[in-house]
């Protein structure tokens, strides 16, 4: 399971004023669902179709303008399946071909290319939704999309105090190395792990004075919507024209 | 353990984000049972917790590190169903924004990650927790326990989903061994970490582990101190026994079967077998030489799996409850 985050919520998105920022947000969460949907679906023999849907996804990226360093950080995450996916042709039974005399499953081969093409596109799209969309205005989006309002306001609050915790973190361990703490072994893991335990102390304290606080200024259990900015039919047609080339895509190249 | 687009066949993936969805639809129901209306709050900065405590790195041994998952922790500090909401929203934050797992791969890493381990989790304390002294420490080393199970749980449940939907001619048994032959150190990590921070948080806020809601006060002031070096020999010891179990199970026996279905010559007949394209992915089964054998090592542990999730949610509705009739 994957390490360290990159960066935490308050650098995800990239403000910037593209076509792809100014779209209302739940057409762009539908639109992304649905690409990588057709991308999952699509047969990995198929290498035109993903050809295709690469210059789509790419286009989206450059048209976003996040830049190509923080499009490839981000895409780093998927490392550790691509080291997965590199053994796959090692483990696998079947048909073999011989590359530089090592004997390779050819089915294993296509494993790996499934593997690396669908996780890589799969990534690309949602990076560009979470680098052009403020995390608020996402959240408004699920809203509209209907998504329990319970989920996103535990969402929104999660978000919201992550960037508190880990700041809280960080002070605690600064100050347990101002005091020597320098641990290299399992056995010396207690200090780090008692300092976990009192962050959930001081988180759970926290969300109880947050409470609080929100009920005397006269929270109900739900948060109230700002700018319910509902998006017309002619932004749903032309964001869905994305997933909609891809689906084209398939279905005439298959 | 975060899995990308396309790892798992579309059918798999779609069957696993409709129980996803479905479990996630009873826990909000039941949590807001649970916490009342602290609910959003606190379920938020929890899930922001979790989230946190994945980034602190733990040394292992000589520059690598690991890190924990939180799954069972999370279950024993705040309830089954709020601990099984706030380790899915983790899921669902870190593939929204982070891009770590792949969208349309939601459903089964959802389930395995935050379902199975919380409910799973949730089972094995309470067994674990019978057997133990009426203590803080009691309480302290079933969630040490039950933390170590989970991770063994979520591997196991990828590696049936793997049988029904693999994308690669990578066979069952292989990815069984390697699996949960690694989730197996990992959860000694787990249990470790999670003991670690349970007895912090027992030691100062005891009234905040729904885990413990059962000692008495006095019970509570009993704390037994456990050295860090027997408990780690002791988790070390287990974990190694359970990994030489699960290999002569999966691995050695079909090895033996085998050499004895290659010297009797119906290897080649034993490869076809009836339901083996049919309702099994063809690639899980591809390189494997005993169907059958296999087939019964991921039976039982898909029943190991079933029966204690399932035991995990029963136990959580009913514990759930017990607390509005008081």
């Amino acid at each position: 399971m994957s390490g360290a985050h990159g960066s935490t919520v308050s650098r995800i998105f990239i403000p910037g004023d593209s076509q792809i920022h100014r779209l209302s947000p739940e057409t762009k969460l539908v639109a992304v669902v649905a690409a990588v949907i057709v991308m999952a679906v699509t047969p990995r023999h198929e290498v035109v179709a993903f050809a295709l849907d690469a210059v789509g996804a790419w286009s989206v990226i450059a048209l976003s303008g996040i830049g190509v360093r923080t499009y490839l950080k981000r895409l780093a995450v998927i490392i550790p399946f691509i080291l997965f996916a590199v053994i796959v042709p090692f483990l696998s039974g079947g048909e073999s071909v011989q590359v530089v005399g090592v004997s390779l499953s050819v089915d294993g081969l296509w494993a790996t290319w499934n593997i690396l093409v669908k996780a890589g596109l799969g990534a690309t799209m949602s990076i560009a939704l979470s680098a052009t969309t403020p995390v608020a205005e996402l959240l408004h989006g699920m809203t509209r999309l209907r998504v329990p309002r319970l989920l996103v306001a535990i969402i929104a609050f999660m978000l919201r105090y992550i960037d508190v915790l880990v700041e809280q973190l960080g002070r605690m361990r600064r100050s347990m190395v101002a005091r020597g703490h320098d641990p290299r072994w399992l056995w010396q893991i207690k200090p780090i792990a008692s300092s976990a335990g009192a962050l959930f102390v001081r988180s759970y304290e926290r969300g109880e004075r947050v409470h609080q606080a929100m009920l005397a200024r006269g929270y109900s259990g739900v948060m109230p919507v700002v700018n319910d900015r509902h998006a017309s039919t002619r932004e749903w047609l032309s964001v869905m024209a994305y997933p909609f080339m891809f689906a084209v895509v398939l279905v005439v190249v298959v | 353990m975060h899995a990308p687009d396309g790892f798992l066949q579309p059918s798999v993936a779609l069957v696993t984000a409709i129980l996803s969805i479905g479990v996630l639809a009873l826990g909000l129901r039941h949590a807001g049972r649970e916490l009342g209306d602290r609910q959003v709050p606190l379920a938020g900065v929890a899930a922001a917790f979790i989230f946190a405590a994945q980034m602190v790195n733990f040394p292992v041994a000589a520059g690598t590190t690991g890190h924990l998952l939180g799954g069972a922790l999370a279950v024993v500090l705040l309830g089954p169903w709020v601990g099984m909401l706030v380790v899915s929203v983790v899921v669902i934050v870190q593939a929204l924004l982070f891009a770590d797992g792949g969208l349309t791969a939601l459903g089964y890493n959802t389930l395995n990650m935050a379902i199975v381990t919380a409910f799973g989790g949730w089972a094995a304390f309470l067994l674990v927790r019978k057997v133990m002294p009426r203590t803080s420490g009691g309480v302290i080393g079933a969630g040490a326990l039950a933390a170590g199970v989970s991770v063994v749980l979520s591997a196991a449940a990828f590696s049936i989903e793997w049988l029904f939907g693999a994308s690669a001619p990578v066979a069952f048994d292989t990815v069984f061994g390697a699996m949960v032959g690694v989730h197996v150190l990992i959860g000694v990590g787990e249990a470790v970490l999670t003991g670690l921070v349970l007895s912090a948080v027992m030691a100062s806020r005891p009234d905040l582990v729904i885990g413990a809601n059962h000692l008495t006060s006095d019970e509570l002031a009993v704390r037994s101190r456990v050295g860090m070096r027997p408990f780690l020999i002791g988790s070390v010891l287990a974990a190694v026994v359970v990994g030489v179990v699960i290999s002569q199970f999966a691995a050695s026996s079909p090895d033996g079967l085998e050499r004895v279905a290659i010297d009797n010559g119906f290897a080649e007949s034993a490869t076809d077998h009836a339901f083996g394209s049919s309702l099994f992915s063809d690639y899980a089964t591809a390189g494997v030489s005993n169907e059958s054998l296999s087939l019964a090592v991921a039976g039982v542990a898909g029943i190991a799996v079933t029966l204690l999730v399932g035991g995990g949610v029963l136990s959580a509705s009913r514990s759930v409850r017990r607390r509005q009739m008081v």
